[in-house]
């Protein structure tokens, strides 16, 4: 007789499909961001294999700028966005804080259900025909120019949004009320903190890009005026309110990413994080500071001059808080007990993209150089460092590093640090050409291209080809684990936290006694206690 | 394969090392920290390797020394790369006075360029070298953006309104000119040439051209043609305001508003009469909203503009 777990108690799909559970919504959310995922990815196969030469010969025009619009818009708003707070936020915030479930377990799973409205919008779209706007679905082209179907695009991105405002809502409700006696915020875990700050964006910012999506619908149907310069409007208008959310946004994806890093590094470094405080409040000053940079995605549209010295700014300030991250983090690792287990791998292909990409955000931010690289492939391979390189790399890490709680067994390591290092280098070489491409003046959205830039293209083509097969091998290994994988402990890791306190996989209330906190996370070092590992 | 290996672009403006020396300084400022970083990472990774299953790692709690240390230097650098990129973006945003004047016009997906003694051409820009060149650019259907790598130079080309690009080419050659902006199906193909000519050549190429009349004198055709003439007379004695020496001078509005009168003023003032109404006239002007092309409109702002000329060459703000 097995145990019961929160993944046997209650069987079919009526049992999965309306549950309230946490831990379920979160494996609802995993299987649905991984379809997308796929989805995204084979657009994105496609828009490679057409730039493996200088011609356009493999698509047509129309559909090339299709293709990566659907990428942009599938892995933004249908992976990105939900990716870690959906997955492994759902799964862990309450445990991690000694609580049985979210504040609000039906709001919870109508998420889920919102999310899937508006990822059949979406996916309605791509299969009438598609969108050729870009994902962000620039005025006057979206609201006069464009034939394909923008309404039902956007309509699909306007009721994601929604989802994604309810789980802030409900993370920020449960951080608040929900945490075990003794768990003060300064013993929360950094994982949380991230989650706390990503929330505050989520519900402050995705009603922004709500009502602009509308904007354009109703600008599309209506003809109301609102960006149209011929009827009294200003395509401007459209860039402004659209980065205002659509910057933060890059925050949304990257700040749950530095909250798996600060749980994995400290983990397999057997060591609390260095700076406890600095990286926690990190988080919410990338959070309130994100809110103002969105004007250094102007710099070249006309803005007023003065307005760009201030988004240049405050850009380069928002840069400081992520750069205490990475030197604390580098910090844990000193005088740590080190092992390289795959997600520590992970945790340091992170580490290396994230400083790439963060880095190269400075070329942007500084103004007389974005003039030069502004709408080229630097600005590609920069936002792909931070949000696949970074996001990703994390998302991934966070997968290794839980995938024992969450489903009970264990993978195979070897296959898991394979991918790893086969996802590092896939990345590398898929992103890095294109900073070069990039500054020779390559613009990004080409269908066909001079052939001097072929050369990188290729390089680039071949990565993504190593990229895509590493993104394949952890879905093989991760399905074989829950068919033959040897069966977790509690804390395989001989890591600390509530999470590695409760049996793998968690049952259904997760704690049977409500945990008291004595201290913070990651404390390894207990005079009176050997280090028990599994 | 590949004999072509370009790691780095032709450098042919004047701005080109400007832009280029800020971007080696933060390619050397972030290869260092990125180098660090990593190197940190290895070595602590291999230094503090775990030995024994049972080993953890030391108590250490953090420094406010080194979190200052490292928020302030990081802090310092970037505020250098803020001041020195504001300042080439100032550089490359203001025109020198007296710059050679053309007209662009970008559309679905062609560019269409008149210079100021009305040579036309399409996708292609004939430049002299060593002469500051400025464009004023419209556009007649959505956004795109005027790109010259070779120049390190790029400004968004928005319908509505006019924004304005500068050069100056040192080098005779031929460079690509992008629409950097997605502009719909054809937008890769939204491409053309920047030719930069030695001045001699480059004046041998302008009469070479076909015999078109200026954009001035084209502005004061239609300015007849379109019967503005009968109400914008010489004097203030007109049924609108008098257009002698109004292009760059402030305009009072009947409800007590000032503006300048730039390029978008005169642009507004002639699709959409009634969005600013001169103190002491009547609203009585028709709109001329697709009666006119952006081509059209950009020869009455000459032939505005020219009226003005003698007395405020130079002060004229160019709108942005």
């Amino acid at each position: 007789m097995a145990t019961l777990t929160y993944l046997n108690n209650g069987h079919g799909l009526a049992s999965w499909l309306l549950t309230k559970d946490h831990k379920r919504i979160a494996l609802l959310y995993l299987v649905s961001i991984t379809a997308f995922f796929v989805v995204g990815g084979l657009f994105a196969m496609l828009v490679r294999l057409e730039l493996l030469t200088p011609t356009g010969d493999l698509l047509a025009a129309e559909t090339y700028n299709k293709m990566f619009t659907m990428h942009g818009v599938v892995m933004v708003f249908f992976f990105l966005i939900p990716s870690i707070p959906a997955v492994l936020g759902n799964f862990l915030i309450p445990i991690m804080i000694g609580a049985k479930d979210l504040a609000f377990p039906r709001i919870n799973l109508l998420s889920w259900y919102i999310y899937i409205l508006g990822g059949m919008f979406t996916l309605v779209a791509a299969l009438n025909g598609g969108v050729d706007t870009g994902w962000t679905f620039y005025t006057p082209y979206s609201t006069a120019a464009a034939n394909s179907h923008v309404i039902t695009a956007a309509l699909g991105v306007f009721i994601t949004g929604f989802s994604s405002i309810l789980t802030g809502l409900n993370f920020i409700v449960t951080i608040h009320r929900m945490r075990a006696p003794g768990m003060t915020w300064f013993r929360l875990p950094l994982f949380v903190w991230s989650h706390y700050a990503t929330s505050l964006i989520m519900i402050l910012g995705t009603p922004v890009v709500a009502i602009t999506v509308l904007m354009v619908a109703a600008e599309r149907t209506l003809h109301l005026g609102l960006f149209d310069p011929a009827l009294g409007g200003d395509p401007v208008l459209f860039q402004h309110l659209f980065w205002f959310y659509s910057h933060p946004a890059v925050y949304i994806m990257i700040l749950p990413a530095m909250g798996v890093i600060s749980e994995i590094v400290q983990a397999f470094a057997r060591k609390n994080i260095f700076g406890y405080s600095f990286v926690a409040f990190s988080s919410l000053a990338i959070a309130v500071i994100g809110f103002l940079v969105w004007g250094h995605h102007l710099f070249v549209a006309g803005q007023s001059v003065y307005a760009g010295l201030i988004f240049s700014f405050l850009s380069f300030l928002v840069a400081i808080p992520s750069a205490i991250k990475v030197f604390n983090w580098t910090a844990t690792i000193y005088k740590g007990s080190v092992s390289l287990d795959s997600p520590m791998l992970y945790a340091f292909g992170f580490l290396g993209l994230f400083t790439i990409g963060g880095l190269t955000g400075l070329f942007l931010a500084t103004m007389g150089l974005d003039i030069h690289v502004h709408d080229t492939y630097f600005v590609v391979a920069h936002f792909h460092y931070i949000m696949v390189g970074g996001a990703i790399m994390g998302y991934l890490g966070g997968l290794h590093y839980w995938w024992p709680k969450i489903s009970g067994k264990r993978y195979s390591e070897p296959w898991a640090k394979f991918s790893a290092l086969i996802v590092f280098v896939g990345f590398n070489l898929t992103f890095f050409p294109q900073f070069v491409a990039g500054y020779l003046g390559m613009p990004r959205r080409y269908h066909a291209y001079p052939p001097e830039f072929q050369v990188w293209n290729v390089a680039s083509t071949l990565g993504a080809s190593i990229l895509a097969v590493g993104y394949l091998i952890p879905i093989i290994y991760f399905g074989y684990s829950l068919v033959a994988g040897e069966k977790s402990a509690n804390d395989p890791w001989g890591a600390r936290g509530l999470e590695w306190e409760i049996p793998s996989p968690p049952p259904t209330e997760n704690f049977t006694v409500t945990p008291v906190v004595t201290e913070g996370t990651h404390q390894y070092v207990r005079p009176t206690q050997e280090v028990g590992v599994a | 394969m590949f004999t072509n290996f370009p790691f780095f672009p032709q450098q042919a403006s004047v701005q080109a090392g400007q832009v280029d020396a800020v971007y080696f300084f933060l390619v050397a400022v972030t290869a260092f920290f990125s180098l660090l970083i990593a190197s940190l990472i290895v070595a602590f990774a291999i230094k503090y390797r775990r030995r024994d299953d049972s080993e953890v790692g030391a108590a250490i709690h953090g420094s406010l020394a080194l979190e200052m240390l490292w928020s302030i230097i990081p802090l310092g650098i970037v505020m250098v790369m803020f001041v020195w990129g504001a300042k080439v973006f100032f550089d490359l945003y203001r025109p020198p006075a007296g710059a050679m004047e053309v007209f662009v016009v970008g559309k679905q997906w062609m560019w269409k360029i008149q210079h100021a003694d009305g040579n036309r051409e399409i996708n292609e820009l004939h430049v002299p070298v060593g002469r500051p060149v400025k464009l004023i650019m419209g556009s007649e259907d959505v956004i795109h953006s005027f790109f010259i790598p070779a120049f390190r130079v790029k400004a968004d080309v928005i319908p509505g309104r006019y924004n304005v690009l500068w050069f100056e080419a040192t080098t005779p050659g031929t460079y690509h000119l992008f629409c950097a902006e997605y502009c719909g199906t054809k937008h890769s193909g939204m491409v053309g040439s920047i030719v930069a000519m030695e001045p001699a050549d480059f004046q041998a190429w302008l009469g070479g051209g076909g015999a078109s009349e200026s954009p001035v004198a084209a502005g004061q055709r239609l300015f007849t043609d379109l019967a503005c003439n009968t109400c914008h007379i010489e004097t203030q004695q007109g049924r609108g305001p008098m257009l002698t020496n109004l292009f760059g001078g402030k305009v009072l509005l009947q409800n007590g508003a000032t503006v300048v009168a730039d390029e978008v003023y005169i642009r507004e003032s002639i699709v959409n009469p009634q969005a600013k109404i001169v103190a002491g006239f009547q609203p009585i002007m028709p709109t001329f909203q697709g009666l006119v092309t952006e081509e059209q409109l950009l020869q009455l702002i000459a032939y505005v503009r020219s009226l003005t000329r003698a007395s405020r060459e130079g002060a004229a703000g160019t709108s942005q």
